[in-house]
Formats: C-alpha cells, sequence, structure tokens
C-alpha cells in the first residue's frame, strides 16, 4: 500500500513546480494562472489524501470548497487579462511594471 | 524488493510521474496551447490518483468541472488572444539559478517533513477498505448539507459574485457609447434650449 | 495663637519697602517721578522708624528676643520650611542700621539720578534690596536666609547693570553675579549638610544641637572623616566669602562700580557685602565649634586686609579705591570673626557702614559736580569749589584711617587687639596683616583725598570755573552720616564690648576659651581714656605714618612717586594687575568656559546632534529607502519570489525545530 508520504511527496512536488512557475516565467501571464491551479491541485491532493488516511470527510468538503473558489478565481484572471490585453496589447510579465516604486 | 511492486503501487507512480512531467511541460514549453494541453494532461493523472484515494465524487469533479469548463476557458483565452511563440530572446536566465536554488530548497525541506517516520505506515496506516455499498457521494452530501451547509451556500455567493465580476470586466457596452436617442432629440422644445433676458441698458461710458 | 506684636512689626517693616518696590516698578511711569519717589522714601522711612522702635524695645529695653514662625510654606516629610523672624539684638541694631543707610540712599538719589530716564526703575531696584536684605536678616532659618541672601544677589546685578547699554556695566553685573553665586553653592551645600546633620533648619533647634553634634564625623573618603561641623562652616563661610568679598571671590566688587555711585553705598559698602559677616557671627554657635574653619577666617581675613589694600594704592578711578578700601575693610571683619570677637566685627560692619557709605556718597557728589568724571588725574584742588562734600569726605577719611576719636579708631583698634591676644594658628599672620594694613589705610585714603581736594587742579577745561556744589538732597545724606561716623565709636563700644550685659546679648555665642575680648575687657579703660592712650599704641603711629607718606608722595613731592613707580616696576604691575586674579578668571574660567562651550556647540550640536542624529537619521532614511526601492520593481513574480522566500525560512526553521 502506498504510504502517506508518498502521495504528500507528489503533492509538493506540483506546490515546487507550481511556484517556479510563478517565479521563472516571463512568457505571459496565462502561465502564471496555469502555475495558480497547479498549486491549488497540489493543496487539493494533500486535503484528499489526509482526508483518507484519517477517515475524515473533512478534506474532501474543503477541496470542494477549494475547487470552487479557483474555478471562480480562474474565471475573474481571465477576465482581467483580457481587459489588460485590450489596454496594454501585451501580455508579456516583464512589461506589466507599472507598480515600480 | 519486488513485492513492493504491488499494482497499487505501480499505478500510482505511474500516475505520479505522469503528472509531475506534464507539471514542468506546463511552465517550459513555449506554445501557450500545448502549455494547458499540458495542465490537462496534469489533471488527468491527479483525477486518477484521486480515485485511488477513494474520493471519487472529486476526481470525477475535477474532470468535468476543471478540465471541462476551466482548462476550456483557458484554451479560449488564449486562442483568442492570438499570442504568438515567445521569441527566445527574453530568456529567464537571471533568475534562474536563485529560483531554481530557492524552489529546490523550498520543496527538499517539505519533503524533508513529510518524512515517513511521520508519516509513514507505522504511524499512518491505511485505512479498511470500505463496505461495497460505499456511496462517497452519498458521504459526501451527508457532510456537506448539514455541517457545512453554511458554507456551501456561501460557495454558491461566492460563483455568483464572480460571475457578475467577469462579465462587468470584460463587458464592453452601451455604457461606454455615447448614443443618440432620436426620440428625445425630436421632443426637444425652444424654451429647453433658450432663455431671453431682459436687462436695461447701460448709458454708454463717457469719453 | 496669637502673634507678638514684634513680629508683626517686623513683618511691616519688611513688606513695606516692597510695597514701594512694587509701586515704583509697576506703576512708577504712570504716576510720575515726584510721587514715585516720595512714595519709595516714605516707605523706607516708616520702616525706619518702626525698627528704631523695635531697636528701642528689643536692646534698650532689654525685652526678650522673639522667634516665631509666621507660615508655614511646604512641608516635606520631616521638613518643614517656615517663614519666620526672629527678632533679637542682633537682627535689631543691624535691621537699624540697614533702614537708615537705605534712607539715605533713597534722599540721595532724589538728586544723583535726577536726570536718568531710568529713575523710576532705580528707586524700585532699591526698595527691593532693602526688603531681601531685611529678609535676610529677619530670617529664623538657613532656608529664609538663603532668600534674602539670593534676593541681594539678584538686586546687586540688576543694579550694577543699571546702565545696561553700557557694555562694562553688563560685564560687571554678570560677573557679580557668577562669582556670587561660587560663593551660594558653599551656602546651599551648608544648608543641605544642616539638614541632614541637624534634621532641622530654624536656628533655634540647630544652635540647639550644635554642642552634642562635634562628634558627627562626616565621611569625605573612604577612610577619612571630618568632623561635620567643620564642613558645615567651611561651606558656610564660602558663601560669605562669596559675599563679603574674600579673597579669591573678591574680584566682583571693583567690577561693580560700574553701576551708580547710590548702589555702592547702599550694597556693596553697607549692606550686601556685610551679610556674609552678620550670617557668620549669627551662626557663632556652630563656628564656635570648628577651631579649623576659624584659623581658615582668620588667614583668609588677613590676605585680603592686607592685599587689597595694596591694590587701592595704584588706581586713579576715586570708586575703585573706595571699593578696594571695602573689600580691605571686610578683611578686618572677616579676621575679627575668626578671632572669635564677633561683637567687634558687628561693631566695625556699624562704623564702617556709616563712613564707608558717607565716603562713597560724597565721591559720588564729586562726580555728578565734575559731570560723571572719575577719573582722579582729572581732579584736583576741588576744595575750594565743593567745601561740604570735602568737609564730609574728609570726616570719612579719618574715620576710616582710624584716627581717635573717629568712630572707625575704636572698631579698629579692638579688632587689632584681639586679633593679637587670638592664639588660633593663623592669628599671628592675621596681625601682622592688620598692623601693616592700619599703615597702609591712611596711604591709599589720603592720596586719593589729596589728589581730588588739593594739588593743582587737572580738571577738564571746559569744566573749569563752572564747578559748583551739589543739591540740597545730596549733601543732607552726607551730614547725616558724617553725624554717626564721627560719634557712633565713642558712644557704642561701651555697650557694644565690653559691659557686662552687652548690646548682642545671648545672640553670640562665645567658647570661653576662644573670648578674647573678655581679655580685653580686663585691659578696658572706657572710651575717653582709649581714644587718649591712642598715642601710646602702635596702630595710631602707623597711621600717622602713612598720612605722612602719602602727603610726601602726592601732595609734597609728586615726581617721587613718579620715581618709584619706575623703580619698583615689577611690583607696580603686579599691583596694577591685581595679582592676576581677574586675567586667571577671564583666561581659565570665561575663555575655558566658552571654548568648552563651542566645542559642545560645534562637535556636540551641530556633529553629533544635528549632523548625526537629527540630519543623519534623515539622510539615513533616505540611503534606505533608495536602497529598498530596487526591491519595488513592479513585477509580480518578484513579489512572488520575495513571498517565497519568507516561507522559505519559517519552513526551515519549523523543520530544523524538528531535528
Amino acid at each position: 500500500m502506498v504510504s502517506l508520504t508518498e502521495f504528500l511527496i507528489v503533492g509538493a512536488l506540483l506546490f515546487g513546480l507550481g511556484i517556479a512557475g510563478i517565479i521563472l516565467n516571463r512568457k505571459n501571464i496565462i502561465v502564471l494562472l496555469m502555475s495558480i491551479e497547479l498549486i491549488l491541485l497540489a493543496v487539493n491532493t494533500n486535503f484528499i489524501a489526509f482526508s483518507y488516511f484519517l477517515s475524515n470527510f473533512t478534506g474532501q468538503v474543503f477541496v470542494f470548497f477549494v475547487l470552487t473558489v479557483a474555478a471562480a478565481e480562474a474565471a475573474i484572471g481571465l477576465a482581467i487579462l483580457v481587459v489588460l490585453y485590450r489596454k496594454r496589447g501585451t501580455i508579456e510579465v516583464q512589461d506589466l511594471d507599472a507598480l515600480k516604486g | 524488493m519486488l513485492e513492493l511492486l504491488t499494482p497499487t503501487r505501480v499505478i500510482f507512480y505511474l500516475f505520479a510521474t505522469l503528472a509531475v512531467c506534464s507539471a514542468v511541460s506546463v511552465i517550459t514549453v513555449r506554445n501557450p496551447v500545448r502549455s494547458v494541453l499540458s495542465l490537462v494532461v496534469t489533471f488527468f493523472a491527479m483525477a486518477a490518483i484521486w480515485m485511488m484515494l477513494r474520493a471519487e465524487f472529486l476526481s470525477l469533479i475535477l474532470l468535468l468541472v476543471y478540465v471541462g469548463a476551466v482548462m476550456t476557458l483557458f484554451l479560449f483565452v488564449v486562442m483568442m488572444l492570438n499570442i504568438d511563440k515567445e521569441s527566445r530572446k527574453n530568456a529567464y536566465v537571471r533568475y534562474l539559478p536563485i529560483g531554481i536554488v530557492i524552489v529546490v530548497l523550498l520543496v527538499g525541506f517539505t519533503m524533508a517533513a513529510y518524512a515517513p517516520r511521520y508519516f509513514g505506515l507505522a504511524q499512518m496506516p491505511a485505512p479498511l477498505p470500505e463496505p461495497a455499498d460505499y456511496s462517497n457521494i452519498r458521504g459526501l452530501g451527508m457532510v456537506l448539507f448539514t455541517d457545512y451547509a453554511y458554507p456551501f451556500e456561501i460557495a454558491g455567493v461566492i460563483l455568483l459574485a464572480a460571475m457578475i465580476a467577469a462579465i462587468t470586466l470584460a463587458h464592453r457596452g452601451p455604457v461606454r457609447r455615447k448614443v443618440q436617442k432620436p426620440s428625445k432629440q425630436v421632443a426637444v422644445r425652444p424654451e429647453d434650449r433658450v432663455r431671453l433676458i431682459k436687462m436695461a441698458s447701460e448709458p454708454k461710458q463717457g469719453g | 495663637m496669637q502673634t507678638h506684636p514684634l513680629i508683626l512689626i517686623a513683618l511691616i517693616i519688611t513688606l513695606l519697602p516692597l510695597a514701594g518696590s512694587l509701586t515704583a516698578g509697576l506703576f512708577g511711569n504712570k504716576i510720575g517721578k515726584t510721587w514715585t519717589h516720595r512714595i519709595a522714601i516714605t516707605c523706607v522711612a516708616i520702616s525706619f522708624f518702626l525698627s528704631c522702635y523695635v531697636f528701642a524695645a528689643v536692646v534698650l529695653k532689654n525685652q526678650p528676643a522673639v522667634d516665631e514662625s509666621l507660615y508655614t510654606w511646604a512641608t516635606a516629610g520631616m521638613f518643614h520650611f517656615d517663614i519666620g523672624f526672629l527678632v533679637d539684638r542682633l537682627s535689631a541694631i543691624m535691621m537699624m542700621i540697614v533702614l537708615f543707610i537705605s534712607l539715605m540712599v533713597h534722599i540721595y538719589t532724589v538728586g544723583y539720578m535726577a536726570d536718568d530716564p531710568g529713575y523710576t526703575r532705580f528707586f524700585s531696584y532699591v526698595s527691593l534690596f532693602t526688603f531681601s536684605m531685611l529678609v535676610l536678616l529677619l530670617a529664623n532659618n538657613f532656608l529664609l536666609l538663603f532668600f534674602g541672601w539670593e534676593g541681594v544677589g539678584l538686586v546687586s546685578y540688576l543694579l550694577i547693570g543699571f546702565w545696561f547699554k553700557r557694555e562694562s556695566a553688563n560685564f560687571g553685573g554678570l560677573k557679580a553675579f557668577l562669582v556670587n553665586r561660587i560663593g551660594d553653592i558653599g551656602f546651599i551645600l551648608a544648608t543641605a549638610a544642616v539638614l541632614f546633620y541637624f534634621g532641622n533648619l530654624s536656628y533655634h533647634d540647630v544652635f540647639r544641637q550644635a554642642p552634642s553634634a562635634i562628634n558627627q564625623m562626616m565621611p569625605l573618603f573612604p577612610n577619612y572623616s571630618v568632623p561635620a561641623i567643620t564642613i558645615i562652616c567651611l561651606l558656610l563661610f564660602i558663601g560669605a566669602m562669596g559675599k563679603s568679598a574674600q579673597v579669591p571671590l573678591h574680584v566682583w566688587l571693583p567690577e561693580s562700580m560700574e553701576g551708580p555711585t547710590p548702589i555702592s553705598a547702599l550694597i556693596h559698602a553697607a549692606t550686601m557685602v556685610t551679610a556674609g559677616i552678620y550670617m557668620v557671627a549669627r551662626m557663632s554657635p556652630l563656628f564656635e565649634y570648628s577651631p579649623a574653619i576659624l584659623s581658615l577666617i582668620l588667614v583668609i581675613g588677613g590676605v585680603t586686609a592686607l592685599f587689597m589694600g595694596l591694590l587701592a594704592i595704584t588706581q586713579y578711578d576715586i570708586k575703585r579705591v573706595i571699593a578696594y578700601s571695602t573689600i580691605s575693610q571686610l578683611g578686618y571683619m572677616a579676621v575679627a570673626l575668626g578671632a572669635s570677637a564677633y561683637s567687634a566685627a558687628i561693631f566695625h560692619l556699624i562704623t564702617h557702614a556709616f563712613f564707608k557709605a558717607l565716603l562713597f556718597l560724597a565721591a559720588g557728589s564729586v562726580i555728578i559736580a565734575l559731570h560723571h568724571e572719575q577719573d582722579m588725574r582729572k581732579m584736583g584742588g576741588l576744595a575750594r569749589y565743593l567745601p561740604v562734600t570735602y568737609l564730609t569726605f574728609l570726616i570719612g577719611t579719618l574715620a576710616l584711617c582710624a584716627i581717635p576719636p573717629f568712630s572707625g579708631f575704636y572698631s579698629k583698634d579692638v579688632i587689632i587687639e584681639a586679633v593679637r591676644l587670638s592664639t588660633l594658628p593663623g592669628a599671628r599672620f592675621a596681625y601682622y596683616c592688620v598692623l601693616i594694613g592700619a599703615f597702609i589705610t591712611p596711604v591709599y585714603m589720603f592720596r586719593a583725598l589729596f589728589m581730588t581736594f588739593h594739588t593743582q587742579e587737572r580738571v577738564e577745561p571746559a569744566l573749569r570755573g563752572k564747578i559748583y556744589e551739589s543739591p540740597w538732597v545730596v549733601l543732607v545724606p552726607l551730614v547725616l552720616l558724617a553725624i554717626p561716623s564721627i560719634v557712633a565709636g565713642q558712644f557704642m563700644i561701651d555697650r557694644m564690648l565690653f559691659s557686662p550685659a552687652k548690646l548682642l546679648g545671648d545672640t553670640i555665642f562665645v567658647l570661653p576659651e576662644h573670648n578674647v575680648l573678655n581679655q580685653l575687657a580686663v585691659d578696658y579703660p572706657g572710651a575717653k581714656l582709649m581714644a587718649l592712650k591712642a598715642g601710646l599704641t602702635l596702630p595710631f603711629w602707623l597711621a600717622i605714618a602713612g598720612i605722612f607718606t602719602a602727603w610726601l608722595f602726592i601732595a609734597g613731592f609728586p615726581s617721587w612717586s613718579v620715581f618709584l613707580k619706575k623703580r619698583f616696576a615689577l611690583i607696580y604691575n603686579i599691583l596694577v594687575r591685581k595679582y592676576g586674579f581677574d586675567d586667571f578668571n577671564q583666561i581659565v574660567l570665561v575663555r575655558g568656559t566658552e571654548d568648552t562651550g563651542r566645542l559642545f556647540y560645534q562637535v556636540g550640536d551641530v556633529k553629533i546632534l544635528d549632523g548625526v542624529f537629527v540630519n543623519g537619521s534623515g539622510r539615513g532614511i533616505r540611503w534606505l529607502a533608495q536602497a529598498a526601492r530596487f526591491l519595488q520593481t513592479g513585477y509580480i513574480y518578484q513579489y512572488a519570489l520575495a513571498m517565497v522566500l519568507g516561507l522559505l525560512v519559517f519552513l526551515a526553521w519549523y523543520v530544523g525545530g524538528l531535528f
């Protein structure tokens, strides 16, 4: 039987890859949003794994809600992206430095 | 050693590897469409793993909702924005070393915290298999509509809010345009536009 | 409890000059000059007559002394600060003298300051001074004494710098105040010590406890203790040194001549400078138990008496001559205190008050007659123009030089004899000092007399023929002061010093082994015989020799003094530079303080506080902001990186804790 550790490690790897995607990408914002999805996926995996091993439904309920919110956030994020594209004509991350202090 | 290669483990490692590899390709490939499709593969793999963890409902929901709706949305946007293949000129070399180091450290620490001596089979044994008529949906439903009814409703509100927000953001409608209203134009009366004022005449300034 | 009538009278006596001062100060400009001086003089005159009544009651009719507290100002634990008066023989007689001289000065001022724009201000200050001096005299505890002490110091500063538009006046005023302050430090420390060792600040309690406190030791260093009373008396005497211009705190008095002449007469001849002497006499129960300090007083008094007298010989400003003479006479009084002849010191204080005030006022008369000319080299031959002034000046001079039967003779000779009989260490030295001083005093005083009133006329050409005697408001005080200068000695000496019921009675306390006056009383032949027998005493012939010397060098053969100046140029220079006291003060203390101040300003204030802390913090923050600016790139992924970094740190900490 697969131990909890292995499930968690998979989650950790996905999480790390998601973070790396946020930090190391300069291509476009879509990849950023997708990395966020990856992170959420990793977290959900964690929850499900624990829910299974502790025989508790709470984890799954939590995943339920996380999925809901993630979907909402992805929709809004993409809407913002669309508006941004209309205004700037680009979605390259390095061109978005209006907050530079 | 070979006794570790139970079918369960083989399946798990297969799907896990698939998930990780496609996650890597999400963030590395140049073509954004391929990026999105890789993410879809990742989700599929994770759905399989979730199925292994007896979270049937959620794994299917992952596929239906997440992949089916959200990823499709991503694809729509990618294609709509007409992003061309990124040129190689702006490679992210500058942050690569430190970024990699940080991420590796992060994952390393996390994995150290997940050490088998804390979460291994001895400490956290696999639960007994459920009876044959176990229904994950039912169990989930039993909990969701009783203990977590309130968050459930709030989730609905969140979705509503997101919908409104997305529509408002992307909307390009008559709100921002100035249009003529011919009916009003025709109904104007002269008194609305011109006002006559009577003033006493002033004497001419001397000189 | 009913207040004793004498205390009430004392309160009125004290408050009337204050009322006069406030009226003159606050309303002087509104009510005009005439009313100002009328009110001020009336207040002082009433106080004077009341003080005569008190004197008659306490001294002549022998009523017992009254010591009462009127009002408790503050309490702190076991200590309470009262406002209370002690009306006994010593304070009664001092009060009367002070008010008499103050009244004379008030009247004199009407003439002297007639066309000065600060007329009303002057009256206000002089009355205020009178008030402070009275509080000082009448106080029954150390703290109230200190109030008066400080008050007279303050008013002295105000009056010396009266013509404040003059740079030298401001300098003189500040110098007086600062040097006085040094003495005040001693006094405050003494008060603290008294409170610590006696638990109380009222004279009554302290003097009562004094005999039992002589064994109390004060640890100065870890293994070295001195008797507490010695330290207390030393600190008290330091205070007295500041006020009464003993060496080395004498440097302020010559500069105080920058003030108008009336105040030189009042403050720096008769009253304020005698505050120190009065204080020591008042504290005689304490000083008697500290023979070491009495020796110190003898030595310092002797030094002051002799060396300041020497300085008077080289001065050309008439007021400075009299100022140095004052310092010298204060030295005599201090010597008397050191010899435990407190009554003699007070006696000399009284006679000195009369003739010194007289000398100052007469000098002032000369000065205004010559339109504010003070340099004696520009005077000469004024005797025929200013007869009354000349006569009174002569009387004052004779009194000062201890020529019988003038008052100075009695008081000075008693001091010289008393010192001769004292057995304390340092008495020999003090005796020779005062003896030589008896020679020096006539030298400089008659030099001043001859240079001013005799010899040839060296007056400014513009003034020749236009020198008139001063108005009567100026001359009347002179005459009124001349009378006591002649007779006070004769009448007072018996009762003051030698009769069984002494004038000062129980207010002075002398230990039997120190009591030189009792020894003198054995040989005392009575006032008239004392004058007639003067021809047998050394001091008398020294005085005559002094007069003759002065005549020789000034009036007889003036060229001899020029010759002397050249031959003994070194000594002459030392004298002119006043033994270097002023130079030392100026270079070491003043410039040292200025330099330290400048150092603190430039380095401490500008560089460190402004540069490092104030501007530096601003600059530092700006630098920090500039550096931190690079964190705000505007790129989200970099912000995300920072967050992850933080997360990493926490994780490392946690996971590290696991291991």
